[in-house]
Formats: structure tokens, C-alpha cells, sequence
């Protein structure tokens, strides 16, 4: 672990009642959902990590609690450090807080993760989708949701895919 | 021999209108800027000074669907930008041509998933398909001169 980072995470430890996983040099704090935005925040005023570098969502999905952790990658540029927070979300609705407030550019972020997967941001200012169109059903990340391919069209089988393939009127 | 030696004393030629049209139709065909995504690093090389396609009439390339008779729709179709591909094909004046370039816009290419429009047959009615991934600059070229070789071939009783 980076010295910086010895310091710093024992007191957020103690201070928000955290558990650390530490692997080589990473560092990922478990964050109990409620917590998250005063822990950003004090990880930017306080410890100087300015940076919210990436804010993604995992799905473990037949383990229904908990079934999403949404992880935020924090970066600080003055001490060249990078810390993981992870929060845990169960299945049904899921909701958090939104750390747009602390960090401006978490707004895509979590409009992504919604349109991907379905987690809500109480406090987000615009939150619809962004990567699928507007009107789309489903959140596509999901591990229950279907690929979606469509029959790959050989020779032996080429008319048959041709007939039920969309075609436009003109 | 140039014109010339054909036009006898009166100076007049005679063709068919069909002949003359097409020729006018293939010999200054604008294609609209309609690069996607990888497949249009390689439309812009093949318009770029090495793979001319100036020499074939492509002058330029009209950003605007209004001005443009050509849609070469370089590289993969997302759900999100299908109807705005379609309105964009709406919006072309006839005479319209499609060349779908790039194995993404012919059959999807290698993504077969929710997200991305599986050929772009599925929105507009494409007259040439180019493969490759991305294709080269010369494989495009060759699909535009089979393109002008399908007008060179369309019949009056097609045009209205």
C-alpha cells in the first residue's frame, strides 16, 4: 500500500465504520449505501482526491443480496493516488444517493448506469438513458437480460434467415 | 479521337437519353459524409490524395443530405442512430443510391447484439454492399465503379 494511502484509510476505517480489501497495491473500501456521499465528500475536502476517474455497477446476479455493487474509482492528482469504493445494492429497486454534487462528472456516469442496469440516483439532476434509445425497455448490463443476437446466416440456411429479417417499406 | 471526329459537319451526336443521363448521373456523384465509426478513416483515405476518388467525380463530400446523391453509410448502426440514419436517407433528393461499406453496416459485422443494427438493409434499400473490416480504400473505389456500372445500366422505364 502507498504510504499516502497507509495514512488515510485506517481513519476512514474508523471514522465511517468501512472494511478494507486490499489486493497488491489496490485498495477498495466497502461503503454501506447511506454513507456514500459524505464519504465522498470527505474524501475530496479532506484527503484530496479530486478525481472521480470511473463510477461503473457489477452484477452478480444469481446472489440476490447483494446483487449490484456500484464501484467508484477516486484518483488524487496532488499524491498520485488510486482508491476503489465499492457499495452494495440488493436486487429489488435499487437505489442510491448521487454523488453528483461532490463530483460534476458522475452525472453521465450514472446515467449510464441506469440506462445499464437499472439503478436509481435519488438527486440526479437528468437521470434517462444515455447509451440505448430514449424509449428502450430493459437494462441491458443485466445478467438476465438476453443477448440479443440474431441467427447467423450460413448457406444452408440463408433464405430462411432472409425471409424474417425487417426490411424497410421502400 | 475526341468529339470532334464523331460530330460530322453539323456538329450534332445522337444517343440515347438514357445513355446521356446515366453518364451525367455517374460522372458527378456527391456522396454525403456518413462515416460512422473505423469504416470512415478509411472512406476519408480513400478520398485523401493517395486512393483518389476525385478521379471518379466524388469531388467533394456533402456534409448536407439535401446536396448529396450518394450515402455510404461507413461503419456499424447503432439502435440509437437508426432513425436518424433513415431521416437523413429521407431527406436525399432522388436520385439516391446506398453503398453499405464495411462488414458492420452490410450484416452487423462481428457484433451480434441488441445494441447494433444487424446490416443496414434493415432501414434503407442498399445497391451496393462492400466488405471488409474495414475495407481498403481500393476495395471501396471498386464497389463505387460497380455502383456506376449499375446506373450505367438502369433503364428509363426505372427512373420515374
Amino acid at each position: 500500500m502507498n504510504d499516502y494511502l497507509q495514512s488515510v484509510v485506517p481513519v476512514l476505517v474508523e471514522r465511517f465504520g468501512l472494511e478494507s480489501h486490499e489486493f497488491r497495491d489496490q485498495v477498495n473500501l466497502l461503503v454501506p449505501a447511506p454513507k456514500i456521499t459524505e464519504v465522498c465528500l470527505a474524501l475530496r475536502d479532506e484527503f484530496k482526491f479530486d478525481v472521480l476517474s470511473g463510477q461503473t455497477a457489477v452484477d452478480y446476479w444469481p446472489k440476490q443480496e447483494p446483487r449490484f455493487h456500484v464501484v467508484y474509482q477516486l484518483y488524487s492528482l496532488s499524491n498520485n493516488v488510486r482508491l476503489g469504493l465499492r457499495v452494495p445494492l440488493d436486487g429489488n429497486a435499487p437505489s442510491l444517493a448521487t454523488v453528483e454534487g461532490v463530483y460534476p462528472n458522475a452525472n453521465w456516469h450514472e446515467r449510464e448506469i441506469w440506462d445499464m442496469f437499472g439503478i436509481r440516483f435519488d438527486g440526479h439532476s437528468d437521470l434517462r438513458r444515455i447509451l440505448m434509445p430514449y424509449d428502450w425497455e430493459g437494462h441491458p448490463l443485466r445478467k438476465d437480460y438476453p443477448l440479443g443476437y440474431e441467427e447467423v446466416a450460413f448457406s444452408f440456411n440463408q433464405e430462411e434467415v432472409d425471409q424474417r429479417k425487417p426490411r424497410p417499406k421502400e | 479521337m475526341g468529339v470532334e471526329q464523331k460530330l460530322g459537319n453539323m456538329g450534332v451526336a445522337t444517343l440515347k437519353l438514357e445513355q446521356a443521363v446515366n453518364w451525367a448521373r455517374t460522372n458527378a456523384m456527391w456522396p454525403m459524409l456518413f462515416g460512422l465509426a473505423c469504416c470512415a478513416i478509411e472512406m476519408m483515405s480513400a478520398q485523401a490524395a493517395n486512393y483518389d476518388m476525385s478521379r471518379f467525380g466524388m469531388e467533394l463530400m456533402r456534409a448536407s443530405p439535401r446536396q448529396s446523391d450518394l450515402m455510404i453509410v461507413a461503419g456499424r448502426v447503432s439502435r440509437k442512430m437508426a432513425p436518424v440514419l433513415r431521416r437523413l436517407y429521407d431527406q436525399m433528393p432522388d436520385p439516391k443510391w446506398v453503398i453499405a461499406m464495411g462488414d458492420c453496416a452490410s450484416c452487423g459485422g462481428v457484433f451480434n447484439n441488441y445494441a447494433i443494427v444487424q446490416g443496414v438493409d434493415e432501414i434503407v434499400p442498399v445497391d451496393v454492399y462492400v466488405a471488409g473490416c474495414p475495407p481498403r480504400p481500393e476495395a471501396l473505389i471498386h464497389g463505387i465503379l460497380i455502383l456506376h456500372e449499375k446506373v450505367r445500366g438502369e433503364k428509363i422505364k426505372d427512373w420515374a
